[in-house]
This record gives C-alpha cells, sequence and structure tokens, in this order.
C-alpha cells in the first residue's frame, strides 16, 4: 500500500525533522551554559523515526512519546518553548515545573500520554487508551514508541500480549538505535530483528528503515489504517542509529567509530535533502524560507524560556490529588444505551475456538448463544463465520 | 431487608455504579464468566456485557496499566486483584505512574483497585497479605481498607466517583463472616473519614479492618472489668483523618493501636508520631500497639494464630495501657 504525500506535506516533514534537530542543538547550547536542569537526551539521528511516524496519526489519535521522541511532540503540535521550559525547569513549562524532559502530556487537546522513565510501561497505558477509545466508539489509535533495550522489560510484554488478545488499535514503534545506554542490542536481544517479537502475540510486525522518513511515515500509516479497520495491534521496528551518549554527559567510547561513521553517511536529514532536492519538490528559495521560519521560531522560543520565571515554591506543595479541579467528561461518539442493560446484557459462557490437542483443530459442533472473541466485543453467535486459523503474519522487510 | 455480607455489599457497590455509569467498567483475572475467584463480580458480566467486564490475561502490569490508558479517556474503571499479594507484581505501575501522574502532569487516574486481603483464613504467605504501607508511603494514592458491610458499600462507591487513584482492601475473613442491613437508599461513606465505633473513656483503640472486629470484641471484655475502651475504625488510611484520632487521644489520654499488618513500618508507627505531635501533654502513658509478628505470614493453623493478633492480646495490652 502506498500513501501519498503533497509537496507541501513533503516540506512539512523536512520543517519538523530540522526544527527537531535545531531545538536539540540549541538544547546542548544551554545545557553547556548549565541553563539546563539535570541530564539532557539526545535524539540526533532518530529525528526521522519520531517525526515520520507521528506524521501518519490523525489529531484525535493518541501518543505517548519517549525520551528521544522530540520530533513526535512537535508533530502533535507542541513548541519549541514547551519543550525548552520542560529542561529549563520553569513555571512556564507544561509540567509548571514538576517534571523535566519529555515527561508531559495533554489530555483534552492533543491527546498526549506523558512517559515516566520506567521503560515498558506505557505499552500497557497506551493499550488502555487504546481500548477505552474504542469503547466510547472513537475511531483513534494509540501509538508509542520504546527502544531495543525497552523491549527487554516484563511491562512490554504484558502490554503487548493484552493488546493482542484485546485487537486493541494500538502501535507499538520499537526504535531500535542499536544501543540501550551503554549495551549493545545483541546483548538485550537475541534477534536479528526485533519485528520478530511481533510473532510471538500473533500480530504482524513490521521493519522499516528508520532513517527515511518517507518509507517511516509508508510504513507507520499502513499500520494506522490497520488498526483503525479493526485489525488489531502492530509492531514496527524501525531501524536507527543513537548518535550519542544516552544522556549529554555520556561521551559513548563504548560505541566503534566505524558505526558512528557508518550511520553519519546515513543521516535521516542529509538523506531527506538530497531527496528533496532530487524529486524537485524544492528550491533554494522555499528551503530557505523553511529555515528562516525555525531560526525566528527558535530565537523567540528561546527567550521566551530564558524569560521565565522558576516556580514558587509553594507549588511543591500542591496537585497530589484531584479533588475537583478536574470534570471527568467521557466523549461518547456511540450511543450509551448500548452500554446499559438490558441492550448490554450477555450470556456469560465461552465458546472456544479449538479443543487445543496436538492433532487437527476439533470445534465444538454446535455455537453457545454467545461467542466471545479476542476484542472482547458481543457477537450473536449467527453472525460469526468460521475462519480458519491465521498463521502469524511474518516481518515485512522493507527498505 | 435480608442483611447482606461484606462480600455482597461490595457487589452491590460494582452493580449500582456500573448501573448508574457507563463509564464505570471492570477488569482483571477471572472477573467474567467465573465471577471472580471470589465470586465478587458474579453476574456482572451477563448484565453489563463482555465490554464492560473484562477477563484479563495474568498480567498485573497490564490490568492497572490499562486501567490507566482508560481513565485518561474519562473511563472509571475497577481493577481487580485476584488476591491483593499480587499487587506486589505491578508496584511500579502503581507507585510510579498511578501515584505521580496528577502531580506531575495534572493528569487525573481515577482508577480503583481492589482485591481481597489480610489472613486468619490460613492462605499462607502469598495469599494472605496486608500490604497497605506500601501505599500509604506513596504520595497520590488513597488507601481505603473497610471492616464493615455499610462501609465496604459505600466507600467503594466514592472510590469509583474519586478522581484520585484509590486502592481499595477486602478483608477476605470478612467476606461471608460478617452481615448486616444496608439501608434500600443510595448513600455513599467519604473518604478520609474515621469513625467512632465504641465510646469510652479510659483509653482509644484504633484500629480497621478485621481488627477492628477484634478490638470491639476486646473492648466489651474490658468493660467487663469496668475499663471502659472508645474504639476508632480508620476506614481511610490515606489520607488519614488525624482530627478524629487527636479529638480521641485528648478525651481518653491513653492510646493503643491495633493491626494485622507486621509490626515494623505499620501504620501504629505512623499514628504514634502524629499523636506526639499532636497530643503529647494529653498522653497519660506510652502509646502501644499490638501488630502481627514481623515475619511472612505462616500458613499452618497453630502458625498463623500465633502471628495474628487476637482478642486476648489486644484485651492484655489495654489492662496494661490502662494501668497508667
Amino acid at each position: 500500500m502506498t500513501f501519498s504525500l503533497t509537496r507541501e506535506q513533503h516540506l512539512e516533514l523536512y520543517y519538523y525533522m530540522k526544527l527537531n534537530r535545531a531545538l536539540e542543538e540549541q538544547l546542548v547550547r544551554l545545557f553547556r551554559q548549565n541553563k539546563v536542569v539535570g541530564g539532557l537526551y539526545s535524539s540526533l539521528g532518530q529525528e526521522a523515526t519520531s517525526v515520520g511516524t507521528a506524521y501518519a496519526l490523525e489529531p484525535q489519535d493518541w501518543i505517548a512519546p519517549m525520551i528521544r521522541n522530540v520530533g513526535a511532540l512537535l508533530v502533535k503540535g507542541y513548541k519549541p518553548r514547551d519543550i525548552l521550559t520542560q529542561y529549563m525547569a520553569r513555571y512556564t513549562s507544561p509540567t509548571l515545573g514538576k517534571d523535566g524532559t519529555s515527561h508531559f502530556g495533554d489530555l483534552k487537546v492533543r491527546h498526549v500520554v506523558s512517559p515516566i522513565s520506567m521503560l515498558g510501561d506505557l505499552i500497557p497505558v497506551m493499550t488502555g487508551v487504546a481500548m477505552a477509545g474504542r469503547y466510547l466508539g472513537q475511531k483513534i489509535v494509540a501509538m508509542t514508541w520504546i527502544g531495543d533495550g525497552g523491549t527487554s522489560t516484563g511491562a512490554f510484554h504484558e502490554g503487548m500480549n493484552f493488546a493482542a488478545v484485546q485487537k486493541a488499535p494500538f502501535v507499538c514503534v520499537i526504535e531500535n538505535n542499536q544501543w540501550a545506554y551503554s549495551t549493545p542490542v545483541g546483548r538485550q536481544v537475541p534477534l536479528r530483528d526485533l519485528a520478530d517479537r511481533a510473532r510471538a502475540y500473533g500480530i504482524p510486525g513490521f521493519i522499516v528503515d528508520g532513517n527515511d522518513v518517507v518509507a517511516v511515515y509508508q510504513t507507520t500509516k499502513e499500520a494506522v489504517e490497520r488498526c483503525r479497520a479493526g485489525d488489531g495491534p502492530v509492531i514496527i521496528e524501525a531501524k536507527t542509529m543513537r548518535m550519542r551518549g544516552h544522556a549529554q554527559h555520556d561521551p559513548a567510547e563504548y560505541v566503534p567509530k566505524e558505526m558512528f561513521e557508518y550511520w553519519k553517511a546515513r543521516d535521516p536529514l542529509d538523506q531527506y535533502e538530497k531527496f528533496l532536492t532530487e524529486s524537485k519538490l524544492w528550491d533554494t528559495k522555499s528551503r530557505a524560507k523553511i529555515d528562516a521560519r525555525i531560526e525566528r521560531e527558535l530565537k523567540d522560543d528561546l527567550e521566551y524560556a530564558e524569560n521565565s520565571p522558576f516556580p514558587p515554591p509553594e507549588l511543591a506543595e500542591q496537585g497530589v490529588y484531584c479533588d475537583g479541579c478536574h470534570t471527568l467528561e467521557p466523549q461518547w461518539q456511540r450511543p450509551v444505551e448500548e452500554l446499559r442493560p438490558p441492550k448490554s446484557s450477555a450470556q456469560a459462557l465461552w465458546q472456544v475456538e479449538s479443543f487445543g490437542g496436538t492433532e487437527d483443530t476439533v470445534a465444538p459442533a454446535k455455537p453457545a448463544a454467545a461467542t466471545v472473541s479476542g476484542d472482547g466485543a458481543r457477537r450473536p453467535a449467527a453472525a460469526r463465520k468460521a475462519k480458519p486459523a491465521k498463521p502469524p503474519v511474518r516481518s515485512k522487510v522493507r527498505r | 431487608m435480608a442483611a447482606v455480607t461484606y462480600l455482597e455489599a461490595i457487589r452491590q457497590a460494582l452493580f449500582e455504579e456500573m448501573e448508574r455509569d457507563p463509564a464505570v467498567v471492570l477488569l482483571g483475572e477471572d472477573v467474567g464468566v467465573y465471577g471472580g475467584a471470589f465470586k465478587v463480580s458474579v453476574g456482572l458480566l451477563e448484565r453489563f456485557g463482555w465490554e464492560r467486564v473484562i477477563d484479563t490475561p495474568i498480567s498485573e502490569t497490564a490490568i492497572v496499566g490499562a486501567a490507566v490508558g482508560m481513565g485518561y479517556l474519562g473511563l472509571r474503571p475497577v481493577a481487580e486483584m485476584q488476591f491483593i499479594d499480587f499487587i506486589a507484581c505491578c508496584f511500579n505501575q502503581i507507585t510510579n505512574f498511578v501515584a505521580k501522574s496528577h502531580y506531575r502532569w495534572g493528569a487525573p487516574v481515577p482508577l480503583v483497585l481492589r482485591g481481597p486481603s489480610g489472613g486468619g483464613v490460613h492462605g499462607g504467605p502469598f495469599h494472605s497479605a496486608n500490604p497497605e504501607m506500601y501505599f500509604v508511603h506513596t504520595p497520590g494514592l488513597k488507601v481505603v481498607y473497610p471492616a464493615t458491610a455499610y462501609d465496604a458499600k459505600g466507600l467503594l462507591k466514592s472510590a469509583i466517583r474519586d478522581n484520585s487513584p484509590v486502592l481499595f482492601f477486602e478483608h477476605k475473613f470478612l467476606y461471608r463472616r460478617i452481615k448486616e442491613e444496608l439501608p434500600a437508599e443510595e448513600y455513599t461513606v467519604p473518604l478520609g473519614k474515621a469513625v467512632v465505633r465504641r465510646e469510652g473513656r479510659d483509653l482509644t483503640i484504633v484500629s480497621y479492618a478485621a481488627m477492628m472486629h477484634t478490638s470491639m470484641e476486646a473492648a466489651d471484655l474490658l468493660a467487663k472489668e469496668g475499663i471502659e475502651a472508645e474504639v476508632i475504625d480508620l476506614r481511610t488510611l490515606l489520607p488519614l483523618d488525624r482530627e478524629t484520632l487527636l479529638a480521641s487521644v485528648k478525651k481518653t489520654n491513653k492510646l493503643l493501636v491495633v493491626h494485622e499488618d507486621t509490626r515494623t513500618g505499620g501504620i501504629a508507627g505512623e499514628i504514634a508520631a502524629l499523636v506526639c505531635e499532636g497530643a503529647f501533654e494529653d498522653l497519660d502513658g506510652p502509646v502501644m500497639r499490638v501488630t502481627s509478628l514481623d515475619t511472612p505470614v505462616p500458613y499452618s493453623p497453630p502458625l498463623e494464630e500465633r502471628f495474628l493478633p487476637n482478642v486476648s492480646s489486644v484485651a492484655n495490652a489495654a489492662r496494661e495501657l490502662a494501668k497508667y
């Protein structure tokens, strides 16, 4: 399946990738000036993965970015000032200074769930987001990212497994940047392709060149469309490279020099600029216009961040509980009556699809009054067609 | 009206809240077709259907994580731990994701996590725990542990309607052992409020859950000896009802804390500290405590009996304290 992009969209992809990189270069300067509070994490070399995946979503969709997904936050509508003030721990930041880095979100408008530092936890959380969206009748897709190292966690497995049995509209992007802090991927996972993890959940696992923004977009779009059609979750492995240490303090001396050189030659931004030129999607003038816009926006937002106050100390005592400060209003996009008795009432009986022996599958002769499919949806038995068991889809290689 | 058990009261709360609000969903291991390991959720699937009563894989982290995600879209999920001991499997998700969410980035987590807790039924080291204090030490959570059928129903309803995450401990010893008549009309019991179960002038016994009943029995025994104990049922452990505790200690001048949780790091220590801070001048004796032993919960009946506090250990401590 190919999803075409307009010229404007191609240029927008460039804008986000370039802004992502320029913003992080600005953050490095701030770090050296001691204006960043705590650690600074770089996504240098991974911009195409962040931007291309997030760009395949619709505004109503939900994301939970990880630490190296600044690009995805920009696509979702956050501004450089949001990221700058977060790293500088200012009162004007989205968390008012209570947390830093990319640890922020927005439930109401942008549909962004804040990550936490413990890897893997977002997988079950976004599974729940996807399930709730389906329950409310919204046609949303939930997406999160995880590193190669993060796929070693128990939370990753529990979350993916639950998403798969529930057929939740959930896309998990494994951002294989080859390194989990100082540990190479081969010491994290005994697999050549992390997309093969999908086979354990009976779901598709796509592989994409994470440094090719258009390929990332195309692959993600296909995964997102599958989800929206109700076909269940997808794992995408984006093969890319972390071009800096784990954080700014880490010179990454454990990475072979040749490996950096290999990936430097495949820099996502350089490649994309070349593609835009060769495809005649831009000229010097249109490029200069975007670059000037980025420069202007960064300058304004830097000034804003630097002039922002730190939070008042008494804020530390506030907000432990939600005591009436929020009203929770689920956005129903289906008749609520379907979920109230007697319409919701069902017969509590499992109908098993096979008896589980080693010989050819034996199915029950007569279906019970109601059957339960993997997505937990209630359906009358008559509407259910006997489908042959599908073998798990093998990883598709896209390069 | 027929009297209902503690277990039935919990089921009624779930039933009525699901009836009232389609945003309330239930998820957990074997909660649907089977109706839960203790049959707390019997009949809910039949009435509310597969989308609202969700049988999950054996994945405590995924249960809590998914409930968090559902809460972010405005649902009010009730997640069940089949036994509360298994809450240790999702400790990270609760303490790091759930508890800090609203404080960090203003995202409320309207989650209720409930499950059968406590000992006295010979469940052994992995089916008898009282892990409430791990969570009382975690800012951002509310911790509830009812002692009566009335409270179990009213507190669970409040917990479901609360925008903050509530850990709701159900004492499995009480599930089918206590019964009371409940009001026919709708009611709730507020979170964060203790209650005086028995008035007295000589000393205050503070307790909760199954030990509240042990404390009441001990108070009856003491009354026959002329010692009038006031018994307070905490009901909510976090946030703690400081006012009710201090008012009682100021009246009786003596405090005994009784809990089934193990001794070191149990809530008795916290209560002793807050009474020293708020009513030191009023104390006529040391703050005393009767608790379980600092061991895992043992399996064999004579061992578990030795492990748990009982009426005579509570009464003995109270007699000791009354001498001051």
